[in-house]
């Protein structure tokens, strides 16, 4: 690009965020360390803005135009935004009976917080940052370092509080964790969590992200993941945020050898979203699946952009992701394999599949596969389709009402990516998959018409 | 007491201008077995696809009157509520829709349409246990998504037991027979007439004398390009056999 010379004018969000961190850094917790992250950081910011379509990871989803204005930073939640946040909290908890992590407007609030199992650590980030926690800033560091990814750079940005998860080696967590993100007004809110699974420990994660309707608030959340030797993690994630929020997650998790990551995400909420996944396998003989069901209709606009770095031999991940699309919504699915030159007999499958439930929907797919190594099985796919004829001929013969017999195949379509999620590390998998199953069919029974 | 009424019924492929039915009239009984045969491309299957309402078929004219009711403007499943089944000839896989789902979403919206409470879980269990178990269908098929991994015939007998357990008040059998062998006819065979009753009528379509050997007809219709051409007894299937399709159609030409 010869463009370096050209300074873009600024958006209005743009400003907003770089006038944001002048005033606000001085109150943002740590020393000198991580004061230096934030402000390369901010020099990043400040010389690129948002990236936009002419970005090649963000071409599909151009956040210059998509946040033409950014909502002030989230400050200390009022009382009225206290018991939004316990509502929301109490919808997002449904009948799990996971131990609640709770973040209100980005702060993690130990008070809301559940017990802890024996083995689990919780901490604030930001005493973890005053107390100049090395390891926080080197995580933070080596992410931005790896990934170069603008979100990821202006979350450190802002970096301020979350919270980090701890489970000890050889720990065997029976009772899940949900970390309960919530936003009671319209803030740009910006959040950083870390999970650490040590050595032949293993702990299922719950992850939920609700906000208000009718509030155009933006989140900016990361969340860091090292899954030890022999270690196990199950993380399902639930995006319900509001229809006017904006929502960008990313997560960055290193495998180590021989240990076991399943994530699933399904989102269904906000109006603009974009769920980023950095996956990396430092150890052999792993096995990581990433999946995702997406719901959208009206203009929603979703998209999934993951990259599978196999980065030794001998690990093998799958990538399945679903969507589901109607009105005029938007759904974006970039998925790449990284093979090494050295990672032999890596095993690979992506799949990304798409139902159009109306003519006005667009998906936009990007597979890519980078293969250095010639010994691997590697393999990606996407269809883009709708839900076949003649098998809602067949249901609707039977006396099944045509939206039902939607229900039941949009249903069917998403349950490959939902039912073998997880093999028995969350404990209370069998209500989230009928949850999320259910959810599925409480999406497609509340289109109108 | 005519159940079914069907005057004048003609129908085109949507898309085309190939007429396939061409004023067809048909009254079947109330409780009453009729054979529909004919030579391929008489407008079997598309007479069976247009009372069920499948999308394809465009109705031209005319009427079908299920108990008095024209089913004709009414949507599939509401033809389903009304009483009406088909049995497919070639029923469809759905992957990722269970057994046990389908039958209770198929169960509870006609009795929903019909103003009845849902069936109870338990109820809904013993129900099928026992309808599946007369037509030797095992629990490991009502496990499984709908007709996947099935046998030709496991499908037919599947077909039967949704029709078993909806109680249709007209019952459209399309080429049950077809990639039967012996034994699963006869276990097909037996699923209807199992369910024989004053009250229900049968129509059953079909090229081959040898399933009316099983499910013996009160009568017999012959379809020839769009139209019944010719109706008699139980009988008249033999002679069809006998003779074949081309000396009855000319005879009636």
């Amino acid at each position: 690009m010869t463009m370096n010379a050209v300074t873009p004018m600024r958006t209005g969000a743009e400003a907003a965020l770089i006038a944001a961190y002048g005033v606000e850094k001085k109150e943002f917790p740590g020393g000198a360390a991580v004061n230096a992250l934030r402000d390369a950081a901010f020099a990043r910011f400040e010389a690129k803005g948002l990236p936009h379509r002419r970005v090649e990871e963000w071409k599909y989803t151009d956040l210059r135009a998509l946040m033409r204005d950014a909502r002030p930073l989230a400050a200390t939640t009022d009382v009225d935004g206290l018991s939004l946040a316990a509502e929301l909290v109490s919808r997002a908890k449904g009948s799990f009976k996971a131990i609640p992590i709770v973040i209100i407007d980005g702060q993690f609030i130990g008070a809301l917080s559940g017990r802890l199992p024996d083995g689990v650590t919780v901490t604030g980030l930001s005493d973890a940052l005053v107390a100049g926690r090395a390891d926080i800033s080197e995580a933070v560091a080596r992410a931005e370092e790896r990934f170069n990814d603008p979100l990821m750079a202006l979350n450190t940005m802002f970096l301020r509080d979350g919270v980090i998860i701890d489970v000890a080696a050889g720990t065997v967590v029976h009772d899940d964790l949900h970390i309960i993100s919530v936003v009671t007004a319209a803030h740009f809110v910006s959040s950083r969590h870390f999970v650490t699974v040590g050595a032949g420990a293993s702990i299922g994660i719950l992850e939920s992200h609700v906000g208000p309707a009718d509030v155009d608030y933006q989140k900016n959340t990361v969340l860091h993941v090292v899954v030890g030797e022999g270690a196990t993690l199950e993380h399902g994630r639930r995006q319900t945020e509001g229809d006017k929020a904006l929502h960008i997650a990313s997560l960055v998790a290193d495998i180590g050898p021989n240990a076991h990551f399943d994530t699933l995400t399904v989102t269904t909420g906000g109006a603009v979203s974009r769920n980023q996944l950095f996956v990396r396998f430092g150890g052999e003989n792993s096995k990581a699946t990433l999946r995702g069901v997406t719901m959208l209709r009206h203009k929603q606009h979703a998209d999934t952009t993951l990259v599978m770095d196999h980065a030794v031999p001998n690990c093998e991940s799958r990538e399945m992701f679903k969507t589901i699309l109607d009105h005029e919504a938007k759904g974006v699915f970039q998925g790449k394999i990284i093979v090494a030159p050295h990672a032999q007999k890596t095993d690979g499958r992506m799949m990304s599949q798409t139902i159009m439930l109306a003519d006005g929907p667009e998906m936009a797919n990007k597979p890519e596969l980078e293969i250095f190594a010639d010994d691997v099985q590697c393999a990606h796919g996407c269809t883009v389709g709708e839900l076949d004829e003649d098998l809602m001929f067949y249901l609707k013969s039977r006396g099944v009402p045509h939206k039902e017999a939607e229900a039941l195949l949009v249903e069917a379509f998403a349950r490959e990516a939902i039912e073998d999620f997880g093999e028995g590390t969350i404990a209370a998998i069998d209500d989230l998959r009928a949850a999320l199953l259910g959810s599925v069919t409480d999406w497609m029974l509340s289109r109108e018409g | 007491m005519s159940l079914l009424t069907i005057s004048n019924l003609t129908a085109k492929i949507a898309d085309e201008d190939k007429q396939i039915l061409n004023g067809l009239n048909l009254t079947i009984e109330k409780g009453q077995v009729a054979a529909i045969m004919g030579p391929n491309g008489s407008g079997k299957s598309t007479l069976s696809y247009v009372l069920a309402g499948r999308d394809d078929y465009e109705v031209t004219a005319g009427e079908a009157l299920l108990d008095g009711v024209d089913i004709l403007p009414m949507t599939p499943d509401e033809r389903a509520a009304a009483g009406l089944f088909l049995a497919f000839q070639y029923p469809m896989e759905i992957p990722g829709v269970g057994q046990m789902t389908f039958l209770k979403a198929a169960i509870n919206a006609q009795r929903r349409a019909r103003g009845l409470d849902e069936i109870k879980t338990p109820d809904f269990i013993k129900l099928v246990n026992g309808r599946a178990k007369e037509l030797g269908i095992g629990a490991d098929m009502l496990r499984r998504s709908v007709n996947v991994g099935f046998s030709g015939g496991e499908k037919k007998r599947n077909e039967i037991l949704q029709m078993s357990l909806l109680e249709p008040k007209v019952a459209i059998l399309d080429e049950t027979d077809s990639g039967l062998d012996i034994d699963a006819l006869k276990i097909v065979a037996e699923g209807v007439n199992r369910m024989r009753s004053p009250e229900r009528s049968f129509v059953v379509i079909t090229h081959y004398q040898r399933l009316l050997d099983y499910i013996k007809p009160d009568v017999v219709h012959v379809l020839s390009k769009g139209r019944i051409i010719r109706s008699g007894g139980p009988e008249l299937a033999l002679e069809l056999e006998a003779n074949g399709y081309a000396d009855v159609i000319e005879k009636a030409a």
